[in-house]
């Protein structure tokens, strides 16, 4: 019952936060600096675990596949998969989740708890749509950018750790990435961003407006913003690639 | 004019306000007062719109506000201010910003005008070189001032404030109370003012409203509360020893 409740206050907040906004150079400007808030103060961490988890991916593949009947350049053939079809997509929209979705609740609670929501109703100004469709318009637009740098900075990683601990050759590896590549691989990886974009910026956003009480509170709702994006991700996961891939 | 009649409102099952009907007199300073958890600040959220109430009927004028839909209560609420408990201030936004946010959104005049504009909601408060300054940089007296330069950037036919003066101290409650008084009769708005602060009762009470378990007690202006009968409102107004002292002697 509450579950249901809780889904009907969601949709109607998307009402709400899709309607005519007030003035469209305020929410240009403000959908401009989320896009450096949430999406561009990003780009750092993403690369790291990118490279990281690239390298990993690779030297995985190199420990688990040491047999004689299978060329070395299927290595980079599975980093390059493993990458585009999960890695770039999904862990990262899990750890976007937890940096941005936490970071959306936060702020938008606080606001609510501090009075700043109400003080922007008080002025007539639509609040869910003023605080809320600029960071989706952000995230949509920004995320995909950022799967593209994962998918590039995850590969570069592979491609170092598996010639620098000497799994694979330079040459094999990038053999492997460009063997039986298919291009929808990534349209179907950037399909899936923009799914997990909007999942991360409106369930966040959702713990966020309707927190009431104080710090503690806000600091549940973070916490609850992270949790269900997560679940919703990995749920979307499936039925995403279900849908796009069978 | 605000007019409330009838109003009733209850959160899971707990009645806050019942069968409150009062009106609220165009350029002045209209008081709520009571104690803590009376239901004070519940009335004022439900006139603004902030609560929607269970029953009742709220008019500003000739419009019943409750039954508007969301964008013709926008209309109204255009034309009204608002001063917060905590100010309200947007922590990522600099005075300046905070006081030309309702110019930006609402107008289109240039950004010369805007900022002349701003400048002068600002000096109205007496607030001075604090334009690039943010809220986690101000005191919680220039807070409130600020706070009044943007609820009164707009011209606004409305204002309301809840708590004005608390945590502040003593000269400070005073200078906002004033201000808040001054610009009432400078703009000829219809202000609101929820507080228990018996030396804004008599500084700037102008019609006062005692409400207590979220019932209307007793409505009259300043020279009247010092006189009444009513046993509730009067274990309110002479609550300290100091109140108490002065009662007796005059007895």
């Amino acid at each position: 019952m509450r579950f249901l409740q809780e889904l009907g206050c969601y949709f109607i907040l998307l009402k709400k936060v899709f309607s005519k906004p007030e003035k469209s150079s305020i929410y240009y400007r403000q959908t401009m600096h989320e896009m450096v808030y949430l999406g561009l103060n990003s780009v750092g961490i993403l690369s790291v675990i990118s490279f990281f988890m690239g390298s990993a991916i690779t030297l995985q593949t190199a420990y688990n596949t040491e047999n004689p009947i299978y060329p070395t350049y299927l290595i980079g053939l599975g980093c390059r998969d493993s990458i585009i079809l999960e890695f770039s997509s999904t862990i990262s929209a899990l750890i976007l989740a937890g940096k941005v979705g936490s970071n959306i609740a936060s702020e938008i609670g606080t606001m609510r708890i501090t009075e700043q929501i109400d003080a922007l109703e008080i002025m007539g100004v639509n609040s869910a749509s003023y605080l809320i469709l600029p960071k989706i318009i952000a995230t949509l637009l920004f995320n995909p950018l950022l799967t593209l740098i994962s998918i590039t900075v995850g590969i570069i990683g592979g491609g170092l750790a598996g010639t620098m601990t000497g799994v694979i050759t330079p040459q094999d590896f990038i053999y492997g990435i460009q063997y039986a590549f298919i291009p929808y691989y990534i349209t179907y990886s950037i399909i899936k961003t923009l799914f997990f974009a909007f999942i991360i910026t409106t369930v966040s956003a959702f713990q966020g407006y309707y927190v009431t009480g104080g710090s503690l509170e806000v600091g549940r709702a973070s916490t609850k913003a992270v949790v269900y994006s997560s679940i919703l991700i990995l749920l979307f996961n499936v039925i995403l690639t279900q849908l796009l891939l069978s | 004019m605000i007019r409330v009649k009838n109003i009733d409102k209850s959160f899971s099952g707990k009645i806050v306000l019942d069968n409150v009907s009062v009106s609220f007199e165009s350029g002045k300073t209209n008081l709520i007062i009571g104690r803590s958890g009376s239901g004070k600040t519940v009335l004022l959220k439900s006139i603004v719109g902030l609560h929607n109430i269970d029953n009742g009927e709220i008019w500003y004028e000739d419009v019943l506000f409750n039954r508007l839909n969301f964008t013709d209560k926008k209309e109204i609420r255009k034309k009204m201010g608002m001063l917060f408990q905590g100010s309200a201030l947007f922590d990522s936004m600099t005075t300046e910003q905070n006081v030309r946010f309702p110019l930006d959104m609402f107008t289109n005049g240039s950004m010369e005008e805007k900022l002349e504009r701003v400048n002068f909601c600002l000096k109205r408060v007496d607030i001075f070189n604090a334009n690039k300054l943010y809220p986690a940089e101000l005191s919680g007296g220039m807070k409130k001032r600020v706070a009044i330069a943007r609820a009164i950037a707009l011209n606004p036919q409305y204002l309301f404030c809840d708590e004005p003066n608390s945590g502040l101290d003593p000269i400070t409650a005073i200078l906002i109370d004033e201000l808040i008084k001054e610009i009432t009769e400078e703009y000829s708005m219809t202000t609101i003012v929820n507080t228990h602060d018996m030396n804004s009762v008599m500084e700037i009470g102008e019609k006062i409203v005692f409400i207590n378990e979220g019932i209307i007690c007793w409505e009259g202006s300043k020279h009247d509360i010092l006189k009444s009968d009513n046993e509730i409102l009067n274990d309110f107004v002479f609550a300290n020893s100091l109140a108490k002292q002065l009662r007796s002697s005059q007895k």
